[in-house]
């Protein structure tokens, strides 16, 4: 069981409340410091530091685990997520994890819905890696992307934010970025009637995360960072809302054969509880999501 | 007039279909609030995600929300809730509905469960009204 700290003294000063726009998490980052404290002091104001340990007292049967709510935002990690999990086995070599540019002139609104998201990882990587000029060309990318598929010109400010915070090195508020970044992607096409794309901007980050993620315990085989790979629940979760998606886009070749890929992939992440994979094991989900990656990347979708 | 409520009942399934969702004001209080138990852990590293989950706390009743974790990360989830709730209390339960062993933070309408998991996989946070009655709940994470 690993002991949290207890919550430090912050460092801020006094903190404005009626400031904050939670509207939008990324907007309120400015004044984020500001509430920190403004958290601590209502906590300790009303005497509530008291951290306690639960005891395991306590179970739920499975009809009710099967009608928790799932939603894209809370229930799907960020990539950022998984790659803070992996960097805790050691040292891993971000940089060495790029990929080429991939085109910004597809024309089939599912596959640029799918690179998208694949951007967005690639985001992330860039930011793990610390590399400023990477961040800034794949902001660019995305960008373009989005725009391709006419979502908010708010995404514009968002280009120029991911630029500034990339040459100040500021890492930890440009994973805000991207995340925000994503989010405002995603909220823009459901206000445009693309929610059935959402998902897909969703698949295309986790594959390409699981490309990377794969990629990189295989040049380091550790069973630690191995575990991160069980996931069954998650690609499950994914594969019902492709298969919610209206079904032009769900025949179309390209979503078909991820779709299909995605019940393969969902075995190869099954591992038992406790029980890390192999290297052979990573080797498989590696090639799998490798394969889905190309498609992706190369597959014009046809007219 | 058939031809006019049939249109209009078109109209309407077809806005059903495309609107977002806007949240209520309890809920924007909710989030502000579960943000700010949030905002108190990134002293220590822990990045909040942006995203979040609203719904209600009731009597004898577990409003669970599923998650997926990663083995290696270090987790909090913050939760609030608004008047007629008086006190929640947030635990974390692992794939088969075992409770797992939680640091807990608890303030009356606000509180928060801390955990490392060791397997990475699904979980399911439970927010549960201990005092008072059904109300907005809000639930946000953190990691590190």
């Amino acid at each position: 069981m690993p002991v949290f700290r207890q919550l430090t003294a912050p460092k801020y000063g006094v903190a404005e409340w009626d400031e904050i726009d939670i509207g939008n998490f990324a907007e309120t980052r400015i004044i984020s410091a500001m509430t920190r404290l403004a958290g601590l002091a209502v906590m300790v104001l009303a005497g509530g530091i008291c951290t306690a340990i639960s005891a395991e007292t306590g179970s739920i049967p499975p009809d009710q685990l099967a009608k928790a709510a799932r939603t894209d935002t809370i229930s799907i990690p960020t990539p950022g997520e998984l790659f803070a999990a992996l960097g805790k086995s050691g040292k891993i070599n971000w940089a060495g994890q790029y990929r080429g540019p991939i085109p910004v002139t597809y024309s089939n609104r599912a596959q640029i819905a799918l690179n998208l998201g694949g951007l967005i990882a690639d985001g992330f990587i860039a930011v793990e890696a610390k590399d400023g000029q990477q961040v800034k060309n794949i902001g660019s990318d995305i960008i373009k992307l989005a725009k391709a598929l006419g979502v908010s010109e708010k995404l514009l400010g968002r280009g120029s934010s991911i630029n500034e915070f990339a040459e100040n090195n500021e890492w930890d508020t440009l994973q805000e970025e991207l995340e925000a970044t994503q989010n405002e992607v995603k909220s823009s096409m459901q206000s445009h009637a693309d929610q059935d794309l959402v998902i897909l901007v969703t698949l295309g980050g986790w594959i390409r995360g699981t490309q990377v993620v794969t990629s990189a315990i295989i040049q380091n085989y550790n069973e630690q960072s191995a575990k991160v790979l069980r996931q069954p629940a998650l690609v499950h979760f994914m594969q019902s809302k492709v298969n919610e998606m209206s079904p032009e886009l769900r025949d179309e070749p390209l979503v078909k054969e991820v779709s299909n890929e995605l019940g393969q992939i969902e075995k190869l992440v099954s591992f038992p509880e406790g029980k890390a994979p192999d290297v052979e094991q990573v080797r498989k989900v590696n090639q799998t999501v490798g394969k889905v990656m190309q498609e992706i990347e190369n597959k014009e979708a046809p007219k | 007039m058939r031809r006019i409520l049939l249109t209009a009942l078109l109209v309407l399934a077809l806005a059903g279909s495309v609107t977002v969702r806007a949240d209520t004001d309890a809920e924007v209080q909710a989030r502000k609030d579960a943000l700010d138990v949030a905002a108190a852990f990134s002293n220590d590293g822990f990045k909040i995600r942006d995203g979040h989950w609203c719904g209600t706390v009731k009597p004898h009743d577990h409003s669970l929300v599923a998650v997926n974790l990663y083995a290696g990360n270090q987790y909090w989830f913050s939760a609030s809730a608004t008047q007629p709730a008086k006190k929640i209390a947030v635990s974390v339960y692992d794939e088969t509905g075992k409770q797992v062993t939680t640091d807990n933070y608890d303030n009356g309408d606000k509180a928060a469960a801390g955990f490392a998991p060791s397997n990475s996989g699904q979980y399911f946070v439970s927010i549960d009204l201990v005092e008072g009655e059904q109300g907005t709940c809000c639930l946000v994470y953190s990691y590190k």
